[in-house]
């Protein structure tokens, strides 16, 4: 007897850098998969102009995309109500993290992946490791580039599967050369900027340690499943005294992506919770100006879209309000920009920053460096 | 920060490396976690496509158990069989070295590196046949499992209960020109021989030290192409924890939380000691235990002599490239101290470009009660004969 799986699953093709054959893979697979008698389509594929990826599709059944008008442009997306029409038992959906044209159904097309998934169908799709939100930073420190399109990493933590797809930097910056990822133009271009050496190194050493951390982490949860099914009430004890909750301190400045960032990486390793906080020395935070309040606005839904719940709070002193705040939650651990230790209104005894260290001497306090190249 | 220019001893050494370098053909390594992963077919996809591409490839020797898939690509490349030999009433297959040679390709597919040779052969090893063939310039593609590395062996015998019999040195595998992760998730070597949720486990263990191991490989790669081209900065993927020990700081949970990230990330782990005069007894035997407890945790750990702490902290940090500096929430009692000269605010205010993070202290009664009587010291301090 089988039984309907409600949800369905799903499948990473991770790369670090484009050109690994990421693509490639998915297809062949794909590809078995309905030789084994499943009923595939492909969502959506994007081609690049790459001869051996398009021969790959030959004989498989596309669901066409659907024309979106932009700006007096007719640009093409993947047809999410198409595919749930068709309703196949897989579907094969390129590029992750791909941003859907302005006026979509969903922002994101990982956000429409979370839709086939729900509808239970089993989705094979492809991503490169610098669209993951945690890694940003780290990724804009090592190559100096800045990815604009990111996708939070629990969508990658709830993922059935992920295979790396690896060839070496040498390969890859051969393929570029002979015009197999790009045309010549583009090519070259590329192999001067971001497919240098150095720089693919680097990210395929943070692709390969991304993966090892998932599969570790997958192995703890297991672990604690597993104990605590055996001796439920000494494992929910433990986890009772252990439970850290971290609090993100943010400000309108440009830092607070990075500091919030930050935090929910450091809450995801400690399995914490985390919240984030705007504290506001006047109501509705008139003492700031428009452009400091939609900064404000855009970091507490960034938070929110990491899964931080945030929380604007009032207090003429910022430092004691924090403080009171992070008692009356619980938190183990607050996160503040190293930005709060200048600039801003300086009160007696300190900046914020360093009242805050000194108010909280039982809370364990981060300073997370603005990270400079 | 730019090393230092090269003597022209030195640049002489580098031009004789380049120029054995290139004489020597290529070794790429193709590296499985488990069997089945798919390393054959791989090896001889990059075969073929090297071929359509106008290289000159054969097969030097090819696993005797094919599926369909592979067959039919052996079936378009050459093969020098292997020499057919009866050991033990065992019939075994050895590199034929001497044919290869005398054939000289451009590349040659060598499968199954670890393989032990029969004795009274050329090598005892196929790994020194592919030694052979890479000083004489042919290029080699070849294949290896994690548990045939010798290095490896205790860890995969740790997690399967198994070892293997034949081993290549880790060394041999370190110095390949390339190396490739060949990566498939357990559940879909399962699903050509269904297992068992431990056997899943197993297999999910050994991948982890095969990514692993490829990283290190990578960052190592990456270390050296830098220092070649002058550049000494630190630019791995990695985090690098120092943890500041002061005799009366929350030292123990500093360290095991220092060595906790340590092992989750995999990543390098230091602690520092900024020696302090006239401490009392008490707290020296404090330190000893701190540093004790670290070396024990695996820290590497650093007595420094200075006598500005912050300053000494600050510079052997950013020397190491740390990232994040574990200090005590200092112990400072007077206000004017507080604000002016307290080494913790000096930390915050100048470590840059690495996370601070400040951690209570053991005893309540050791926090701060804003008392006007103490003197001021760093951290804890000198405990006086009468506290």
């Amino acid at each position: 007897m089988t039984t309907i799986p409600r949800k369905g699953r799903l499948k990473i093709f991770l790369g670090y850098a484009p050109g690994v054959g990421k693509t490639y893979q998915m297809l062949d697979e794909g590809e078995e998969l309905r030789r084994k008698g499943m009923d595939v389509v492909i969502g959506y594929f994007e081609p690049h102009g790459r001869k051996d990826t398009i021969a790959k599709t030959e004989g498989m059944e596309f669901i066409p995309r659907r024309n979106v008008e932009y700006r007096g442009a007719i640009l093409e997306e993947m047809d999410l109500a198409g595919i749930l029409r068709r309703k196949s038992q897989v579907c094969l959906v390129d590029e992750l993290a791909h941003t859907n044209v302005p006026g979509s159904e969903q922002a994101k097309r990982w956000e429409d992946v979370q839709m086939l998934l729900d509808a239970g169908i089993n989705v094979l799709t492809s991503l490169n490791v610098q669209h993951l939100e945690s890694l940003n930073d780290q990724i804009w420190q090592m190559t100096g580039v800045r990815v604009r399109e990111t996708l939070p990493d629990w969508v990658v933590d709830q993922a059935d599967e992920i295979v790396v797809v690896d060839v070496t930097p040498r390969a890859l910056r051969h393929r570029l050369e002979r015009g197999v990822v790009y045309s010549h133009d583009k090519a070259e271009k590329a192999l001067e900027n971001f497919f240098t050496e150095q720089n693919l190194c680097a990210l395929r050493g943070v692709a390969m340690r991304y993966v090892a951390h998932e599969i570790e982490e997958k192995l703890l949860v297991e672990e604690a499943h597993k104990s605590a099914t055996e001796s439920s009430a000494h494992a929910d004890h433990e986890a009772a005294l252990r439970k850290e909750r971290l609090l993100i301190c943010i400000d309108e400045r440009p830092s607070a992506a990075m500091l919030i960032r930050r935090g929910r990486r450091v809450a995801d390793y400690l399995r914490a919770d985390c919240i984030a906080v705007y504290v506001s020395p006047d109501a509705g935070l008139a003492h700031l100006s428009q452009d400091e309040r939609d900064a404000v606005e855009k970091h507490l839904g960034f938070a929110r879209n990491l899964r931080i719940d945030t929380n604007v709070i009032e207090g003429r002193d910022v430092a004691v309000t924090l403080v009171q705040f992070a008692r009356a939650h619980q938190a183990t651990q607050i996160l503040m920009g190293r930005s709060a230790s200048n600039g801003g209104k300086r009160r007696r005894g300190g900046s914020t920053l360093q009242r805050v260290v000194r108010l909280a001497q039982d809370i364990e306090i981060t300073i997370v460096a603005e990270r400079r190249r | 920060m730019r090393a230092p220019r090269p003597t022209p001893e030195e640049l002489l050494r580098r031009v004789e490396a380049e120029e054995e370098q290139a004489r020597r053909g290529r070794l790429k390594i193709l590296l499985g976690y488990a069997s089945r992963v798919g390393k054959s077919f791989r090896m001889l996809d990059e075969g073929r496509r090297r071929k359509q591409r106008g290289q000159d490839v054969v097969i030097g020797s090819i696993q005797a158990k094919l599926g369909p898939d592979v067959e039919r690509m052996v079936e378009t490349l050459e093969i020098i069989p292997g020499l057919k030999v009866r050991i033990d009433g065992k019939d075994d297959e050895v590199l034929d070295v001497v044919s290869i040679l005398r054939r000289n390709p451009q590349v040659c597919l060598v499968d199954e590196l670890a393989h032990d040779n029969p004795p009274g052969g050329r090598h005892p090893k196929r790994w020194q046949d592919v030694k052979e063939l890479l000083d004489n310039g042919i290029t080699v593609v070849t294949a290896v499992n994690l548990q045939h590395i010798a290095e490896h062996q205790d860890a995969v015998e740790k997690i399967t209960g198994k070892r293997a019999l034949q081993t290549v040195p880790e060394a041999f595998i370190r110095a390949a020109d390339e190396i490739v992760i060949v990566d498939a998730p357990p559940e879909a070597l399962q699903q050509r021989e269904p297992g068992s949720a431990a056997n899943t486990r197993r297999l999910s263990e050994l991948r982890e030290l095969a990514l692993l191991l490829v990283a290190e490989v990578v960052d190592d790669q990456l270390q050296q192409s830098l220092e070649s081209r002058g550049v000494s900065t630190f630019l791995g993927s990695q985090e690098r924890i120092l943890v500041c020990i002061t005799p009366r700081s929350n030292t123990k949970r500093m360290l095991d939380s220092g060595h906790r990230i340590a092992e989750r990330f995999h990543c390098d782990f230091l602690a520092v000691y900024v020696r302090q005069k006239g401490l009392g007894e008490a707290d020296e035997s404090q330190v000893e235990s701190h540093l004790k407890l670290a070396r024990e945790l695996g820290a590497q750990v650093n007595i420094l002599a200075a006598t500005d702490p912050a300053a000494a902290i600050l510079e052997f940090a950013r020397a190491q490239a740390v990232t994040q500096v574990f200090v005590g929430h200092s112990l400072r009692k007077r206000w004017r101290e507080l604000l002016f000269d307290n080494p913790v605010d000096r930390l915050i205010q100048s470590a840059e470009n690495m996370d601070l993070r400040i951690f209570p202290h053991p005893d309540p009664a050791l926090e701060p009660q804003f008392e006007p009587h103490r003197e001021p010291d760093f951290q804890s301090g000198p405990r006086r004969a009468s506290s």
